[in-house]
């Protein structure tokens, strides 16, 4: 795609130029470059769903929508080999520890997409007893997909997004991805303590 | 009806009756384990499937509604109505020796309402965590989130689990393990790929074989009968979707008709037929899921693809009418949201032109597979007593044969003018699920050619008044879904909001015989009898 058909690119704009800001050597930018170029296109998600996206991310997998064409077709079924996890449906307050473990063993660099309404907001359970409204409440969210459930095209332009945000990432000489994770704590103090 | 209502009141002469859809029998609790022992095994009688158990809040008092249905007598249905007014600490006798679905269904009723049942043999909570505050269910439930706030420490005290034992008329609470001091318990889930979703088995293992599987359930349970209540009834119909996504289409047609027939509303004929024919296309989709799902899990990717592909073309139908490819919101109170889309004849004609070459195919592909059918063969075997006493239907019921079609033995909207049929099988296994659903296929497709060239001009949807409001008074309603019989429970007291929705789930009861298809069998086991059984979690935590 290309960057006009995105519909959102002052993040990754804001992201540039921060990069750009801080600067960095021939050397090191070309190995980031590198990286990042080699992680995008080989991004590997967990088999992670708990409802109705789970089912149109298996369409993502089938020979219609083949998702072997951006490099993301691995499916791991341990967080340990993934990249990133794709949370598909509602998460429920007896999930959250579970989804929290998850997370944790997930290797750096690790990303999570927020999919579908219940994931991005609680969705039509909203003001259920039971649900956490929105996994950005227990995680750090990389991309939001909106949706109920998303149709697959939506999901592969998250995926896409998803891409984008890694390619502007900085991995030597100082790292702009851990202080997301160190900011989520900070404004969530309570989260922390529990782990 | 009268000669049921003569026998009851013989055998319990503290028995009230009210005419309703069903009949209700009102008995004390003291008096409900002998009666519900005569209505299972007297001759006359003979409810042999315990087909809802809803737990009520009736404000003055606690208690549950048991449907009863009797499989001899021509699936006529008994309502029991059983309450007691402790609220502090509410008791109720347990029927779960009697009718196996029970177990579940009544650890459900605690969940939801604090009410403990006695004899109960597990006594834990099924769907929240062991350290919720309150029962969120019952009417004065204390929603405040700082009772109950995210935890993500785990659980503790999994292992224990507790009973109430009558003894010389009093009861006694005992402590109680889930498994023994020195099982070998292996954990599967939440979070596994062959799980369908977020489901938790805990089975303790001998060597390899498995000796007992531990459901914990909840990982997805996301409060829907109480946020029913709170919201009008068009507002109630988005949720079905999302439970079964499967068998969206049912659910939703089955609460539609629920409402429908507390209002009195006469549906039009072309509603009515493209309901059905949205029905079977729902059937045909969610069979090949589980086609593909099944084979996958059994290590045969290549039929996944297969499996999918045929499923992109019905997902086309329902995108093209409905507008979406999954959670569709198409049936509306009084018929249909929208009207078909100009070439809905054409594709379903496509479609039905293209299954037959393509399940010989999937049988060339998969059935014929040696591997597969040593896999799967002889693999959980559920008797057909066992069937009909954990309540197990759908597909997974009849290949025990045990003939339980809903549609056709509570015919509902224009199945009884319909040509099909019913698919039973004896063999109980895997295997014969497995065949069964690609059968239904066929039988999905005949329903189809029938009706395709047939779809009445006229209105799609009936008048409805702007604020729905159903009488006092309660409902239940049932319909066949891809997995089994789905039902519907309504509580009104009259106004715009429901008392009480309660969904019997029919995946509810597959996870129910979990451990008694898998005792016996080799853990990689496990996953080809839960891939069979084919539940759906959201459709079981609702």
């Amino acid at each position: 795609m290309k960057r006009e058909d995105f519909k959102d690119n002052e993040y990754i704009d804001q992201l540039v130029e921060e990069l750009n800001a801080t600067g960095a050597n021939v050397v090191v930018g070309k190995l980031d470059e590198l990286l990042n170029w080699s992680i995008s296109n080989s991004l590997w998600p967990l088999c992670f769903g708990t409802s109705c996206c789970a089912i149109e991310f298996m369409c993502l997998g089938a020979a219609r929508y083949d998702m072997a064409r951006f490099g993301f077709e691995v499916a791991r079924n341990s967080p340990r080999q993934a990249d990133y996890i794709m949370v598909q449906g509602t998460i429920v307050h007896r999930m959250a520890p579970v989804m929290r473990r998850l997370y944790e063993q997930l290797a750096e660099p690790k990303y999570i997409i927020a999919c579908g309404g219940c994931a991005v907001s609680g969705g039509p359970f909203k003001k259920s007893y039971c649900v956490v409204k929105g996994v950005d409440e227990i995680l750090p969210v990389d991309v939001y997909v909106p949706g109920c459930p998303p149709r697959p095209e939506a999901m592969f332009y998250g995926l896409m997004q998803l891409q984008r945000k890694i390619k502007v990432q900085k991995f030597f000489g100082g790292v702009n991805r851990k202080e997301k994770i160190a900011d989520f704590f900070a404004n969530h103090p309570e989260m922390e303590g529990q782990m | 009806m009268v000669n049921i209502q003569e026998k009851i009141s013989k055998i319990c002469p503290s028995a009230t009756f009210e005419e309703g859809q069903h009949l209700l029998v009102t008995v004390p609790d003291k008096d409900w384990y002998q009666l519900a022992k005569a209505l299972k095994e007297d001759a006359d009688l003979n409810f042999d499937v315990l087909s809802a158990l809803v737990g009520m809040d009736w404000k003055d008092s606690l208690g549950c509604l048991y449907y009863l249905t009797s499989t001899k007598n021509d699936w006529q249905m008994l309502t029991v109505k059983v309450a007691t007014e402790d609220r502090q600490n509410p008791m109720l006798h347990s029927v779960s020796d009697l009718w196996k679905v029970a177990l579940f269904q009544e650890r459900e009723v605690y969940d939801f309402y604090g009410i403990k049942f006695i004899n109960h043999p597990d006594m834990r909570r099924f769907f929240l965590r062991n350290d919720w505050v309150g029962h969120p269910l019952r009417k004065d439930y204390d929603a405040n989130p700082e009772l109950n706030p995210i935890r993500l420490t785990d659980e503790a005290d999994e292992d224990k689990t507790c009973s109430y034992v009558e003894e010389n008329g009093k009861i006694k609470k005992v402590e109680g393990r889930v498994f023994g001091e020195d099982e070998y318990v292996v954990n599967f889930g939440p979070q596994h790929p062959s799980t369908h979703g977020v489901m938790r088995f805990r089975t303790a293992i001998d060597g390899e074989v498995i000796k007992k599987v531990d459901v914990v359930s909840g990982y997805i349970h996301r409060g829907i009968e109480k946020l029913c209540e709170d919201l009008t009834y068009p507002q109630t119909l988005h949720f079905t979707d999302r439970m079964d996504y499967m068998s969206a289409h049912m659910n939703r047609h089955c609460l539609c008709m629920c409402i429908e027939k507390a209002m009195g509303l006469e549906i039009p004929r072309r509603a009515q037929v493209i309901r059905v024919m949205m029905d079977e296309l729902m059937r045909i989709s969610s069979h090949l899921l589980s086609f593909g799902c099944m084979t996958m899990d059994l290590g045969a990717t290549t039929a996944f693809f297969y499996g999918f592909r045929e499923r992109e073309q019905v997902l086309d139908i329902f995108d093209k009418t409905c507008g979406a490819r999954m959670s569709m919101n198409y049936n509306v109170i009084g018929g249909v949201v929208a009207d078909l889309h100009p070439d809905f004849v054409k594709d379903v004609k496509a479609l039905c032109a293209i299954m037959p070459k393509r399940l010989e195919e999937y049988h060339k592909l998969f059935t014929g597979n040696i591997i597969g059918q040593n896999r799967t063969k002889g693999v959980g075997v559920l008797s057909k007593e066992d069937a009909i006493n954990y309540a197990i239907t759908g597909p997974s019921g009849r290949a025990s044969g045990f003939a339980c079609d809903c549609r056709k033995r509570h015919p509902y909207a224009i199945y009884n003018e319909l040509n099909f049929n019913e698919v039973v099988m004896t063999e109980g296994d895997s295997f014969a699920r497995y065949l069964l659903r690609l059968k239904e296929i066929e039988e999905s497709v005949k329903i189809l050619e029938q009706l395709v060239d047939r779809i009445p001009e006229g209105e799609i949807r009936a008048q409805v008044p702007k604020i729905i409001k159903l009488p006092a008074g309660r409902w239940y309603q049932q319909v066949e879904a891809s997995r089994g019989v789905f039902g519907v429970f309504i509580e009104s007291d009259g106004n715009k909001n429901p008392y009480r929705v309660h969904f019997q789930s029919p995946c509810f009861n597959l996870v129910g015989v979990m451990d008694v298809c898998c005792k016996d069998h080799l853990i990689a086991d496990l996953i080809t009898i839960g891939a069979a059984l084919d539940f759906v979690i959201p459709d079981i935590d609702r």
